[in-house]
């Protein structure tokens, strides 16, 4: 039973591993592929981490897995943010078929300021 | 809330240390166990929201496992799959969580659902701008992030 979990486990963190590996050389656009690699890499991390805690079975091993993927939940998303903001501001295209856009004319390059969505142009 | 996490966390320990066992699963039981006491003893006051509030962690952690599992199989299909089924756009979603802890944790969970991205909120915190891969309606996109994580972050957060 505990075989088949960690086999389970592996395997599938791998594909998903592989899976954003092959995303990263389809996707037409810079967001989508920072969008696919970081959290397609933390789900597969998180798996293969869990097989291994559970090949172990040893405490000190268990927190060790518990505190690494906390620490990957918590950082890899501010890490994509950071990227994806600096990438926009840089100028960075969309791909050609992105449909809505509605951060564009809002950043005042002057002032570093950012506006929000007006209502009226929302509803 | 933070006394009756640090006493539940406190009989934990002394489970773990008379019990002599000091494995994950053994941990994992006193926790659960203390907890059960805990809530025992403090049924007849009326401070229950820590009672209230893990339960609501519990269910949170799943609906995210759950939302997770669901756009990453989503995307996967859309990798191995030649055609490109994306309809990707930047999207500013009105906020309702004020403080800095409720922003940032929204903003982290938004970013670790595949499919859509944080890219930056305005400078008067009223709007989070997040670039998706699949927004084939603008609305129920809008809809689905606040009546799900937000409206989830927020129950427990407040």
């Amino acid at each position: 039973m505990n075989d088949i979990l960690i086999i389970g486990f592996a395997t599938l963190g791998a594909i998903f591993i592989l899976l954003a590996g092959i995303g990263l050389l389809k996707m037409p656009d810079f967001y989508m592929r920072v969008s696919i690699s970081t959290k397609a890499i933390t789900l597969g991390t998180g798996l293969i981490l869990i097989a291994a805690a559970l090949a172990f079975q040893d405490f000190s091993i268990t927190s060790r897995v518990i505190a690494i993927i906390l620490f990957i939940i918590l950082t890899a998303p501010v890490a994509a943010h950071m990227i994806g903001k600096a990438a926009y501001f840089t100028g960075i295209k969309l791909w050609k078929n992105t449909s809505v856009n509605d951060l564009s004319k809002k950043y005042d390059k002057k002032r570093h300021t950012l506006d929000s969505v007006d209502n009226d142009a929302s509803n | 809330m933070k006394n009756l996490f640090l006493a539940n966390l406190l009989l934990t320990f002394i489970w773990v240390a008379l019990t002599g066992k000091f494995n994950f699963t053994n941990f994992l039981f006193g926790l659960i166990l203390s907890y059960g006491i805990l809530w025992i003893l403090t049924r007849s006051m009326n401070n229950v929201s820590y009672f209230k509030r893990v339960p609501q962690i519990i269910s949170f952690i799943f609906f995210f496992l759950k939302e997770l599992i669901k756009a990453n199989i989503e995307v996967a299909y859309d990798v191995i799959t030649p055609t490109n089924y994306m309809d990707p756009g930047i999207v500013g979603i009105p906020l309702d969580a004020k403080t800095d802890l409720e922003i940032t944790l929204l903003a982290n969970f938004i970013t670790l659902t595949p499919g859509t991205l944080s890219l930056d909120i305005s400078t008067d915190r009223k709007t989070l701008y997040v670039h998706g891969m699949y927004i084939r309606d603008k609305s129920t996109f809008i809809n689905d992030i606040k009546s799900g994580f937000e409206r989830r972050l927020l129950e427990i957060l407040r």
